[in-house]
């Protein structure tokens, strides 16, 4: 900053005259204007804006002039300086904004480029199916329930009204642990659960059980030797074959949607009378197709066993039959995978092949 | 159970329109479900032929072939006689025979063969003239069939045959057959009687009960009668194993004589083979009424039949020729009381089989008890078509009845003379009365049947009802011996009144407490890994004992853990799994073997894990609940189960793409999965090195709640185990208890208020011997690194030459703030220098400067 200016020198005034301040402003806003770039605009600001450029020189003089000159030649001075500064803070912005504009755009990648670095895992669909099955009892105010799967033959066997003789017995193609007299199975159905359900819970009770299954079939593409069952039993005052039908009915509208058509058959099971099965119309051909590989032409797939639970199974687990009546039934999991989703092998089910999970999402 | 069409509607009235498609719907209905519908498989041009002339032309290969012109009418498509090659040489000029004709259809075992015209012998032999097993109506097919012969007598039939006639409906090949699965408490529908019967109640058609004509036909029992003494001494759970024994003679019989064509085709409809005349009877009988028949040759009997249980030692020859040694529960046909003829119920003995030069037969028919039929039948691996009725029930009152047709049916075709030996001893006892209120049907059902609606049904399935207002007594019929309780009656109500008419209701339960903590944990944990890459997998739980030695584990100590299955699918495989890991291990193979590289599996499953020697369960009589100790007993007998929780990973665990290299799954990658398991479920869980199969001895780590509770292993597989089982280079898994890791996730988390204070950081490099695990330096870290200490975090590991041999640096970040002010430098610095001389302490460590 110049002190007052005490050696008065015309000739360095010269850079005051207005002609050459306006000069000196219209130059530099020409460069402002004309730089392209930011590193031009930079360069230009310094020959226009700097110390040495000639409004910065200008204003310098000011401070020389005599009192009487030196407002007017300030205020030209200010408004060119103020011209100057204004472009180029303008410039400045412009060229900013297109940097940054362009930035953006050399930062486009292909969005369609491959993921996969780690790709999703999958829950098996038959877990994903029991599940489903459980939050719908859960709904409906029922508990679920599990067992163990070696289990005794009196659970499995003798509390379900099964006697030792009974050709039903044999039929079940039962694994049994060694030595045979053991008494010990590898459970063949969910239903020594609705025994230890009675058992421990007492009535009224309303519990499905979910889980696996033997049976010594071999593995085949019908065929498992361990599945999975979803069971229900529901014992307290007044319940009756509606009750029974009413729920089953809500189960496979749940796993197979509206619309689902179902029919009780009378059948035999040692644990329940009435006993009946619960077929459902074929989901292939309507009943319509005398040759359909689905339903083998017959029209309906045979879903579960289902009934009243027998007196017999309620004596043996200390429930009282002349107050409490109850149903109970079993499906197949897997075979309800296999009518909603189509899966026509069920080694499928049980190899463990990542395709086959990766198939479904985690909702089923 | 197959029903032949025509002989069911020879017991009901089967409308005439019905089709086997319709009469097993109405079958349905009442609970016998369809198996399959059977047909002949025969379709025409098949007709009636007759032999004009027959020239026999003896061939190279020793074989006489007939060349036949044969009048079929129009069939043949010219009215002209056919010329036919026919091998058969029963037969002979201006016989009727069965001809099918170019574009006929037969049924073989190799399934259908369609006739064509075709160059044979030297001649075109426009099509066939067939033989039983072609037709599928038989096994004979030493001779082609004479109609003129198979319905001699029979006129109408006769009236038929004649030239180029569809011989189709004559020889019944357009007939159907139901197939129905009867369901084991419905013992009297393994007859045409008892399917009939339901029939009628399934679309209310008339029933004509074969049996009542037959009982009014059957001689009173003789003086003559021969002797029949039952003496079963060893009753099985208090039953004789023979309640009633009926018998009767026939002499004079021409055995070889041939079984009518309309009887041996019912038995083929049937499913049986046509044997020989005497067989033929005894099978008809059984299938038309029920009653498993026995026919023994006279002349190989003694005095007289005794029934009695099999002594020690003894042995019997049955009927296929195999030697049974005889258990004391086995029930006896005896001659004379000492020497066994056949295995009552089951199969019959070879030394009184009747044979071709048989001229006299005594026929059995008695009633066996169902547990002594099922036990034997069982014992000997022996289920017979007799032990097959007699263990789901048989009308105890219907031997007679059955006799009769027997006896009836070989005088007509065998010739024989019916003796005058009428034998009926024991006696069935009647059915109990049930006793049932009239409103019992509509309380389990949830049909308001009415008082009438009860009685009606219960008396139309043969029920004997009497009313005493609501309260009824209700006597099952002779051929239903599953009725026992009310219950059975109710469901005879249900059913007959038809299963159709129950309404559908839902019921409304009182009201649930939603999934249980355990069944949410598995829930979590099965889905976090799924997210975390890994697909859920299940097997079946079995293993051998190659695959635990492969496994590098103590085969004796394992399977002392477990449980053997007496009866694998392969003996190869007779245990249940210990592990998860066992199982597994064949999925991943199996994923890699179809063309997999990186795969990361998980499983959430029961092992077994037996606690100490296997105990016995206790078993009990149904319908009884057993004592508290013998149910104490029942439950601890079931083997420990726990639910684990196990992964397994090979090849890359972060994969290689355009973006770059991936990264091959290692033991961290495991641990990460612990410890994501571990947080998600709030769990605090130690991981410590360890040295356990299957496991690589240095890349091992236990893993365990604070309290000592060990959780399982994790790790890279033994390269032993890896090559033993042919898996990946490097895979790497690990198993956890499951149950464990969910109680300890039970107690509920309290939250505590966040410090905002400033964060202090400060970094300290610690050297410690190479060995010293990294989480016992950082555990003695937090324990002297004192309350402030909010984490702690290593974030470098370094080995090299400045530190010495066996030396390894580690680098931990270490942050500190109080929960009420901004703590002093110095204070941060006291904390830190008190954390590094703690673990200075526990494991000699220097601080780097």
């Amino acid at each position: 900053m110049s002190g007052p200016n005490t050696s008065y020198d015309p000739v360095e005034v010269a850079a005051l005259d207005p002609q050459a301040v306006d000069a000196a402003a219209e130059a530099a806003l020409t460069a402002a204007a004309a730089a392209t770039s930011l590193e031009e605009l930079k360069a230009a600001r310094g020959a226009h804006q700097g110390d040495r450029s000639p409004l910065a020189l200008a204003n310098r003089e000011i401070g020389a002039l005599p009192p009487s000159a030196k407002a007017e030649a300030g205020k030209r001075v200010g408004q060119a300086r103020g011209r100057v500064s204004q472009a180029f803070a303008a410039r400045q912005a412009e060229l900013e904004a297109e940097r940054d504009e362009r930035i953006l755009v050399e930062e486009a990648v292909d969005v369609t480029l491959p993921t996969g670095r780690r790709p999703m895992g999958r829950r098996h669909p038959v877990e994903l199916m029991s599940q489903r099955i459980a939050d719908l009892f859960v709904g409906m105010g029922w508990e679920i329930a599990e067992g163990p799967e070696i289990e005794a033959e009196w659970f499995n066997f003798d509390a379900l009204n099964f006697d030792v003789d009974h050709p039903a017995r044999q039929m079940q193609d039962t694994f049994y642990v060694d030595p045979p007299d053991g008494g010990l199975v590898l459970r063949t159905h969910t239903s020594p659960v609705q025994a230890r359900t009675l058992l421990d819970r007492g009535v009224p009770v309303y519990v499905a059980v979910i889980g696996r299954v033997f049976r010594t079939d071999e593995l085949d593409a019908t065929h498992m030797p361990a599945f999975h069952q979803v069971e229900g039993i529901a014992v307290d005052e007044g319940i009756t074959m509606a009750h029974l039908k009413g729920t089953l009915d809500r189960l496979a509208t749940e796993l197979f949607g509206e619309g689902i058509t179902t029919r009780l058959r009378p059948s035999y099971f040692p644990f329940t009378e009435p006993s009946a099965e619960m077929d459902l119309r074929c989901f292939v051909c309507r009943g319509e197709d005398p040759d359909c590989r689905a339903c083998k032409g017959m029209g309906w797939i045979e879903w579960g066993g289902c009934g009243m639970v027998n007196r017999n199974v309620l004596t043996a687990c200390g429930v009282d039959p002349e107050r409490y009546t109850g149903f109970a039934f079993g499906m197949g999991i897997d075979r309800a995978l296999m009518f909603r989703t189509g899966v026509s092998d069920m080694r499928d089910m049980i190899e463990g092949d990542v395709r086959f999970d990766a198939q479904f999402g985690m909702e089923i | 159970m197959r029903v032949p069409l025509d002989w069911l509607a020879e017991y009901v009235a089967v409308p005439t329109d019905a089709t086997g498609v319709d009469v097993a719907a109405s079958l349905v209905s009442v609970g016998l479900e369809e198996e399959a519908i059977h047909g002949s498989g025969v379709t025409g041009p098949l007709v009636v032929g007759r032999v004009l002339s027959l020239v026999a032309e003896p061939q190279k290969n020793g074989k006489t072939v007939n060349w036949c012109q044969v009048d079929v009418g129009e069939a043949g498509g010219t009215g002209e006689p056919q010329g036919i090659v026919c091998g058969a040489h029963n037969f002979g000029e201006g016989d009727l025979v069965p001809v099918i004709l170019p574009g006929g259809v037969l049924t073989t075992p190799q399934g259908p063969m369609e006739v064509s015209a075709r160059k044979t012998y030297g001649h075109v032999s426009a099509g066939m003239i067939c033989s039983e097993r072609e037709l599928g109506l038989g096994d004979d097919h030493d001779g082609i069939i004479v109609l003129t012969r198979r319905f001699a007598g029979d006129v109408e039939a006769l009236s038929r045959c004649v030239p180029g006639a569809d011989a189709v409906p004559i020889l019944g090949l357009d007939r159907e057959t139901v197939e129905v699965n009867v369901t084991p408490d419905r013992g009297y529908c393994f007859s045409v009687r008892g399917i009939a019967r339901e029939y009628s109640h399934a679309i209310g058609a008339r029933f004509t009960d074969p049996v009542t004509a037959l009982a009014a036909r059957v001689p009173p029992p003789s003086a003559s009668a021969y002797p029949v003494e039952l003496a079963d001494d060893a009753p099985i759970r208090g039953r004789a194993g023979c309640g009633r024994f009926g018998a009767r003679v026939v002499r004079g019989l021409d055995v070889t004589a041939p079984s009518p064509g309309w009887l041996r085709a019912r038995l083929v409809e049937a499913g049986m083979r046509p044997i020989s005349l005497a067989v033929d009877v005894t099978n008809y009988v059984m299938l038309g009424l029920g009653q498993p028949l026995h026919a023994y040759d006279l002349a190989t009997l003694g005095e007289r039949i005794v029934v009695r249980r099999a002594r020690p030692g003894e042995r019997l020859t049955t009927l296929d020729d195999a030697d049974r040694a005889l258990h004391p529960e086995d029930l006896l046909i005896t001659d004379g009381g000492e020497t066994p003829i056949g295995l009552a119920g089951v199969m019959g003995g070879a030394s009184t089989e009747v044979s071709d030069r048989t001229t006299d037969l005594l026929l059995e028919a008695a009633h066996f008890d169902a547990v002594t039929v099922a036990r034997t039948a069982r014992r000997h691996k022996l289920p017979s078509e007799a032990s097959r009725r007699f263990e789901r029930g048989v009308d105890p009152q219907l031997a007679q009845a059955a006799l009769q047709l027997a006896v009836e049916l070989l005088v007509e075709y065998g010739g024989g003379v019916p003796g005058d030996e009428v034998t009926d001893v024991g006696s069935a006892l009647p059915p109990e009365p049930i006793a049932m209120s009239a409103a019992f049907p509509a309380r389990i059902v949830g049909v308001a049947y009415d008082t009438a609606t009860v009685v009606d049904v219960l008396t139309r399935i043969g029920c004997d009802v009497a009313a005493d207002g609501d309260a009824l007594s209700v006597t099952p019929p002779s051929w239903r011996p599953d009725l026992r309780t009310a219950e059975d009656l109710v469901e005879e109500v249900a059913r007959i009144h038809g299963y159709e008419r129950i309404p559908s209701v839902l019921p409304t339960p009182p009201g649930g407490s939603g999934l249980t903590h355990a069944q949410r944990v598995r829930r979590t944990v099965a889905d976090l890994l799924a997210a975390q890459g890994l697909a859920e997998v299940w097997e079946a739980p079995f293993v051998g004992a190659d695959r635990l030695t492969d496994l590098g584990l103590d085969v004796a100590a394992e399977t002392a853990r477990t449980v053997r299955i007496a009866n694998p699918l392969s003996d190869e495989q007779p245990y249940m799994r210990t592990s998860l890991l066992s199982t597994m291990v064949d999925a991943l193979r199996r994923n890699v073997s179809r063309g997999a590289r990186d795969v990361g599996l998980f499983e959430v499953g029961l092992v077994t894990a037996l606690d100490g020697p296997q105990s016995t369960a206790p078993t009990e009589e149904v319908g009884v609940r057993p004592a508290d100790d013998v149910l104490a007993r029942i439950r601890a007998a079931v083997p420990g189960q726990p639910r684990h929780v196990a992964v397994l990973l090979a090849g890359e665990r972060d994969r290689a793409g355009w973006w770059g290299d991936g990264r091959r799954a290692d033991l961290g990658d495991v641990l990460e999965l612990v410890d994501a398991v571990a947080q998600a479920l709030a769990v605090e869980v130690v991981v410590a090195p360890d040295t356990v199969m299957p496991w690589h001895p240095g890349r091992c780590a236990r893993v365990s709640l604070p309290d000592g509770t060990v959780l399982g292993h994790v790790g890279e597989l033994h390269p032993k185990v890896v090559a033993a089982l042919g898996l990946p280079a490097r895979t790497v898994g690990g198993e956890l208890d499951l149950d464990a890791l969910t109680v300890a996730a039970e107690p509920t988390v309290h939250a505590r208020t966040l410090a905002t204070y400033p964060l202090a950081q400060s970094d300290v490099a610690l050297v410690v011997d190479a060995g010293v695990p990294a989480a016992e330096v950082r555990r003695s870290l937090v324990a002297g690194g004192g309350a402030l200490l909010e984490s702690v975090q290593l974030f470098d590991v370094y080995v090299g030459d400045q530190l010495g041999e066996g030396k390894k640096s580690l680098a931990y970040r270490l942050a500190f703030r109080s929960p009420d002010r901004t703590m002093t430098t110095d204070e941060v610095s006291a904390m830190r220098d008190a954390a590094v001389a703690a673990a200075a302490q526990d494991h000699g460590a220097l601080q780097r400067s």
